[in-house]
């Protein structure tokens, strides 16, 4: 029970709650007015609010791109190229049926002619025919999610039964689409550090300032008798504050930042750039893991604040003979 | 309680402003430290309370080696002395009741545990009704009982007071003195820098000590 009210004591200590009724103000002893206080404020709301966007923006990287993997890795393709002196259609058909006897493929649908035909239409146009062209034919495999497909086996049968058929399962596409959202979730991250170093630096400019600002304060502090470790908790209550507050407002500046781009992104859905968007991102719903992590950021914004001035009082105090 | 032996101090490569300091300043006593402006009181004051190491000689204070001893042991003696500055040093942004009260707070106290006494404190020092005022609206002499009473606060075993009545007038420095004996009855050694000769001859029983041309003579 002391160890709770010891405890409850130093956090009211720190978010300056006053204990009861007193005749003293529980006045913060480093003044307010000898902190550029505004200025950090506006520093660490800024650097929170692109290290916000950072975070959010690697894990909605990171999202759209488990479900871009998911979704490919869900199907595969057999392509069946025109071999002189075999009935294309029917190793379409055979080719099909033996995808779907193969455990672990949920369907196989083979494109007709007509079908394989209009999906060269983007490259080259409407209204050709086709027919003298050597068009290979598709059959999509779609996969079931739990079962493991054996697709080295499937090659092998389809090449032992069907002399021009192949499998494509997407591996290479697989692998760039891996490695572009690593980089760009390595890339967030990178920018996510150097702004936490920058506001780390600032917070240590400011705390200087702050303590040559207040070097006669720290006089008469150690002449009535306060500990280094006291010393440097009055900079940490103050500095925790200035963070928590620059914290808040950059937190709370991203958050709305997302939620318009949320928005706009719905009302766009419905054009073909949205449509597009759509398919780069998602839907943009943010997940509730971007806001924790963007509350989360605000928070360690605040503790760090706190935590480096307080190193940094503390060292130099140490230093002082 | 205080033992120097042949301090000397200089700043940098200057000549020597303290040369060849030995004095004791024995549990309960009262003492005046006196000399010309200048002649480095305040420094001797600043040594006794180790904000200022010697360049020689050695302090021991109540009864442990000043010069070795780390930074919590400094705090933990100081924690045993109360001071009287010459030039105030109160916090421009706290009133004459959390100025008071600072030595308590920083120690960690509680206010509902100290605030009767800093209360009671305040008035027998005539600042009762001045508590609520932030220092730049007290006058000097009201300034000088508030630094007196926060010296006062933790019932000091060594009271260290510089020029503590060079700002009021001869009534409340009578007033101030007589406090400052009212505490040396109670136990506490008191030194008091002054230069104030009229404030010297008012207590007939304390020790002189003398600082001139940097060295210290003591007349018992």
């Amino acid at each position: 029970m002391n160890m709770f009210a010891e405890a409850w004591g130093r956090v009211k200590a720190i978010l300056g709650v006053k204990s009861g009724p007193g005749i003293g103000r529980d006045q913060a002893l480093v003044p307010a007015s000898s902190i550029a206080g505004r200025a950090l404020v506006t520093v660490v709301a800024i650097m929170t609010f692109l290290a916000s966007l950072a975070a959010g923006a690697a894990i909605l990287i990171g999202d759209a791109s488990s479900a871009w993997q998911d979704q490919v890795a869900r199907e595969m393709t057999i392509q069946i190229r025109p071999t002189a002196g075999r009935d294309i259609e029917a190793d379409s058909a055979k080719a099909a049926q033996l995808a779907e006897k193969t455990p672990g493929v949920a369907a196989a649908r083979a494109y007709t002619k007509d079908q394989s035909e209009a999906l060269l239409q983007p490259w080259l146009g409407a209204g050709l025919d086709l027919s003298e062209l050597p068009v290979p034919r598709l059959i999509t495999v779609s996969l079931t999610p739990k079962t493991r497909l054996d697709a080295t086996a499937l090659r092998r049968t389809l090449a032992a039964a069907i002399p021009g058929a192949s499998l494509d399962d997407h591996r290479l596409w697989l692998e760039r689409l891996a490695v572009m959202a690593r980089t760009v979730v390595a890339g967030a991250a990178v920018i996510f550090a150097l702004v936490l170093v920058a506001m780390v630096l600032a917070v240590a400019f400011a705390t200087r300032g702050a303590m040559a600002g207040n070097r006669e304060i720290i006089e008469i502090l150690h002449y009535v008798g306060a500990a280094d470790a006291y010393i440097s908790r009055q900079f940490q209550r103050r500095f925790f504050r200035l963070g928590l507050r620059g914290g808040a407002i950059g937190a709370g500046a991203a958050i709305i930042s997302f939620l318009a781009l949320s928005t706009v992104s719905s009302w766009w859905r419905a054009t073909p750039s949205g449509e597009q968007v759509d398919v780069m991102f998602g839907d943009f719903n943010l997940s509730p893991n971007v806001y924790a992590a963007i509350i989360l950021i605000a928070a360690a914004v605040a503790i760090l604040t706190g935590y480096v001035s307080r190193t940094i009082v503390f060292r130099h105090l140490r230093d002082l003979t | 309680m205080v033992r120097f032996e042949n301090v000397g101090l200089r700043y940098g490569m200057g000549t020597e402003i303290l040369k060849d300091i030995s004095f004791a300043i024995e549990p309960q006593s009262f003492q005046f430290l006196t000399g010309p402006s200048g002649a480095g009181k305040t420094t001797l004051l600043r040594l006794i309370l180790l904000s200022l190491r010697p360049t020689r000689g050695l302090i021991s204070l109540f009864g442990r080696d000043a010069l070795s001893l780390d930074k919590a042991a400094i705090t933990d003696l100081r924690r045993r002395i109360g001071v009287v500055f010459q030039d105030f040093r109160l916090l421009d942004h706290l009133t004459t009741y959390e100025n008071v009260a600072l030595p308590l707070r920083v120690r960690g106290k509680e206010e509902a545990s100290y605030r009767a006494e800093v209360t009671e404190l305040l008035r027998w020092v005539g600042l009762g009704d001045r508590m609520h005022i932030l220092p730049p609206v007290l006058s000097g002499g009201e300034k000088q009982r508030a630094v007196i009473a926060r010296a006062l606060i933790v019932r000091p075993a060594l009271l260290l007071a510089d020029e503590p009545t060079g700002n009021v007038d001869p009534s409340l420095a009578r007033r101030l003195l007589r406090l400052f004996t009212e505490l040396h009855k109670s136990g506490t050694s008191v030194v008091i820098a002054t230069h104030d000769l009229a404030l010297m001859d008012q207590f007939d029983g304390a020790r002189r000590l003398v600082l001139g041309d940097g060295r210290l003579h003591i007349f018992d």
